[in-house]
């Protein structure tokens, strides 16, 4: 039987200088004739700005969507309340435990990155982070047949719109995590993560988190 | 220069033809593919515009072969009355979405923005290729409502509710064709918000040694502004399609209201809100107009300094300005809405910021003129588009104050004024700094020059041309010609006539003068003389410091280091007319930002 061995991950603790541009002269102005070797890296990593852009993004999107949901109520007798899914608060759990077991494979990695320890990096918690985040896709799936059976469709009543457009559009933002976690846990094992990849990948899935707490907020108060 | 010998490139040159010309990460071919991409756009809104126009000048009037683009909408040649509507839709729609917010900020700054700020290339290159080819999708899904049964959509680009949302009972277009537009718009917004992610990266991140942001040239302050916009108002007119869609294939009621009866019939739908649509679409909307107009007011800066031989009044002026634009462009939307039934309250708390916007405009003006102001000005194609774009955005901006009055808004807010005045104002200034921007960067673009003679032609024709057909636009607004009429019944509307076919002439004298541009495009791209130096405008902004065209990796092995400010012209003891913003040399400029 062939056994495949791979060689240790190689982490950057930082940003590579051979990036070549980037180095930021944003605070860090080159009077004319000065010396260059004063001149510092102080840009941070692009994914690090790049994380930050894209939840304004998906922030907008869904305040979009939650001005819709409050002016749509407001609009017409026919909004209907009903009861959210039991399974939905159980969902919740999932979601803030995968935070939880991110944030402690974040902090390992890290501690080994720093460590620059010999061996097979602490992958474990990310592929728990990666279960929890299935099981809560899972989870809505089955909030979703579970009001379908019911025969609670997405047309049934405004309401129920909402509640199904709410809750796919964040488990397809979601769905992006999970690949970044896949991309993470590959890069891991298998070639060169930057810390940087780590914390945007995190911070993505953390927002997802409160995202959802929003959400279920939200719809825990309106529907 | 910085010894970036021993550093590679993030990405290597491609060697196939497909990674370099088709489905490349290299932003400056990105940047060409969407240039392309926004003049075909051009050439087919421009086409659609002719066709309305001889319409409405002569309405049974036979166009040769208009029934080949639709046997019903044109039966014998003669346009119906809805074929014009969607015509009309399709106008305003792809040359809002695919040339005017495509070709300034996504082509130009796509080509342009990592070299200005001295970067390799885009930080997120594989999303930078994808922007484009979703809205390549998106504009492949838009045309493809013209061969779809009923064809395109009749709602106008704004698509108000609930005419868009009720099916195909509301005519034609209306069923498949709306699915078709929301679908495309959608679509369109995914590959912008892909590359103002890209956009704001760069400038905040990829910035060279050097370059701090006021060092940036107003160019690239303008596409990095317009990003910001643009990440933000394209991100809830995407969701707002969304819920268009549903409304027509999964039968929920976001914007149909209830008991609403079409041809006597009664709709299914129940309680929705027709306004939920205008809050949505005009919160995007209105950021829109500024998306198409603040790179044109970077690029015709940036052109005008060149020209002028020295800086603007005040560089950070007009860069707080433009981004008091941005901000200010928000909080106005609801002056789009006043004939609504908007509570009057609401009315003065969109005027009021309508009426600010009016003063970083004027600034920007201002500083415009004032730097203008005695200085000996070089006369070439790309400056005296620049001075066009400069008197289109005041002409057109001056009927804007008249529309910002809630009450002088209720009475032409349908006519032709307001017709006039977004195609002043966005329209044709927007086209006026992509020409500005074409005729100034080519050489940096294909190493080659454009014909200066065939140039200036392109600009006495279109400025003249535009002005024939808008300003009477004006005229015919306050005389009382409601927009989207496609004919004139035996009315108060007959003596107009005369107007309309006066504004068509000129329209297909303008059109065919466009046809000068683009045959100096192509025939300058392969046959133009070599541009004689990487420097033939005797710029200082660093995408003159590297070679023509620029490299893969946009500067070679050197990395620029920047050690000024962008425009230093005319310094005194300098040992020529213009310092580069790479060069070492000590000056003692007044004009250098500390």
């Amino acid at each position: 039987m062939a056994t495949t061995v791979h060689e240790p991950p190689k982490i950057d603790l930082d940003r590579l200088p051979s990036q070549g541009s980037g180095n930021g002269g944003g605070r860090n102005p080159v009077p004319a004739g000065g010396d260059l070797r004063r001149i510092k890296p102080s840009s941070p990593p692009p994914a690090s700005t790049g994380i930050w852009v894209g939840l304004a993004a998906i922030t907008m999107t869904f305040a979009a969507f939650t001005s819709a949901l409050i002016v749509r109520q407001g609009s017409g007798p026919d909004w209907q309340h009903f009861a959210l899914p039991s399974i939905l608060y159980l969902n919740s759990l999932i979601i803030i435990a995968s935070s939880v077991t991110l944030e402690i494979a974040r902090r390992h990695i890290t501690s080994f990155m720093v460590s620059k320890t010999e061996g097979a990096a602490p992958a474990g918690w990310l592929y728990i982070t990666l279960c929890l985040g299935l099981l809560f896709v899972a989870g809505q799936t089955f909030a979703w047949l579970q009001l379908r059976s019911q025969g609670f469709g997405l047309a049934t009543n405004i309401s129920y719109s909402f509640f199904y457009v709410l809750t796919v559009a964040h488990a397809t933002h979601l769905l992006g995590g999970l690949g970044g976690l896949v991309r993470v846990i590959g890069k891991l094992n298998h070639s060169t993560l930057r810390r940087s990849t780590l914390n945007a990948t995190s911070l993505y899935w953390h927002f997802m988190g409160a995202l959802w707490l929003y959400l279920l907020l939200l719809l825990w108060m309106k529907l | 220069m910085h010894d970036m010998s021993a550093h590679a490139a993030q990405h290597g040159a491609a060697t196939s033809f497909i990674r370099k010309h088709v489905f490349s990460l290299d932003h400056k071919v990105i940047g060409k593919q969407y240039y392309a991409l926004a003049l075909v756009a051009a050439v087919v809104g421009m086409f659609l515009s002719w066709l309305m126009r001889i319409h409405l000048g002569w309405g049974n009037f036979a166009i040769p072969g208009l029934h080949l683009l639709s046997s019903v909408g044109a039966p014998g040649d003669v346009m119906t009355p809805e074929y014009y509507l969607q015509l009309m839709t399709m106008h305003g729609t792809i040359m809002v979405f695919f040339v005017l917010t495509t070709a300034p900020f996504a082509a130009f700054g796509n080509f342009f923005l990592p070299i200005q700020t001295g970067a390799e290339d885009m930080p997120f290159p594989h999303f930078n290729m994808m922007s484009f080819w979703v809205t390549f999708v998106a504009f492949l899904v838009m045309v493809a409502a013209f061969f779809v049964p009923d064809g395109p959509t009749l709602g106008g680009w704004t698509q108000y509710a609930p005419l868009s949302a009720v099916g195909a009972i509301g005519g034609p277009g209306q069923g498949l064709g709306v699915v078709l537009w929301a679908a495309s718009i959608g679509i369109f917004c995914i590959g912008q918000l892909l590359g103002s992610l890209n956009f704001i990266t760069t400038t905040l991140d990829m910035r060279c040694k050097g370059m701090s942001l006021m060092r940036l040239p107003l160019s690239a302050w303008g596409w990095f502004i317009t990003s910001i916009m643009g990440l933000t108002a394209f991100a809830v007119l995407m969701p707002a399609c969304i819920l268009l869609i549903l409304d027509h294939l999964a039968g929920t009621s976001f914007f149909v209201p209830s008991n609403l009866v079409i041809n006597g019939q009664i709709l299914p739908h129940s309680g929705g809100s027709t306004l939920l649509w205008q809050h949505l679409f005009w919160f995007f909307g209105h950021p829109e107009v500024y998306i198409a107009i603040v790179p044109g007011m970077g690029i015709v800066s940036h052109v005008l300094i060149t020209n002028m031989r020295r800086p603007m009044l005040s560089h950070r002026v007009l860069i707080y300005s433009m981004g008091a634009l941005a901000v200010l462009s928000y909080m106005v939307y609801g002056h789009h809405m006043f004939v609504s039934g908007m509570n009057p309250v609401s009315a003065i708390a969109f005027s009021f910021p309508t009426l600010v916007i009016t003063i970083p405009s004027t600034i920007v003006v201002l500083i415009w003129l004032g730097s203008l102001y005695g200085c000996h000005l070089r006369i070439n194609s790309a400056s005296l588009f620049a001075l066009g774009f400069i008197s289109m955005f005041i002409s057109g901006g001056v009927s804007g104050f008249f529309l910002a009055q809630p009450s002088l808004d209720i009475m032409l807010h349908a006519t032709y004024f307001v017709v006039g005045h977004f195609h002043l104002v966005m329209g044709v200034a927007a086209m006026f700094g992509i020409f500005a921007g074409t005729y100034f960067w080519f050489p940096k673009m294909t190493g080659r020059m454009m014909n200066e003679t065939l140039g200036q032609a392109h600009f006495i024709l279109s400025f003249i041309g535009a002005y024939c057909i808008f300003m009477p636009f004006h005229y015919l607004g306050m005389a009382g010609n409601v927009r989207r009429y496609q004919a004139f019944t035996d009315d108060y509307l007959i003596p107009l006539i005369p107007v309309h076919k006066f504004i068509t002439i000129s329209a297909l004298v303008t059109g065919f003068a466009q046809l000068i541009f683009i045959y100096n495009l192509i025939y300058s791209r392969f046959k133009g003389p070599l541009a004689p130096n990487d420097n033939p405008w005797e710029g200082t902004s660093l995408e003159w410091s590297t070679a023509t065209p620029p490299p893969h990796n946009n500067f070679g092995d050197k990395m620029p280091v920047v050690y000024h400010d962008p425009y230093q012209y005319s310094v005194e003891g300098a040992s020529a007319d213009y310092v580069m913003q790479t060069s070492p040399e000590k000056i003692a400029s007044p004009n250098e930002e500390k």
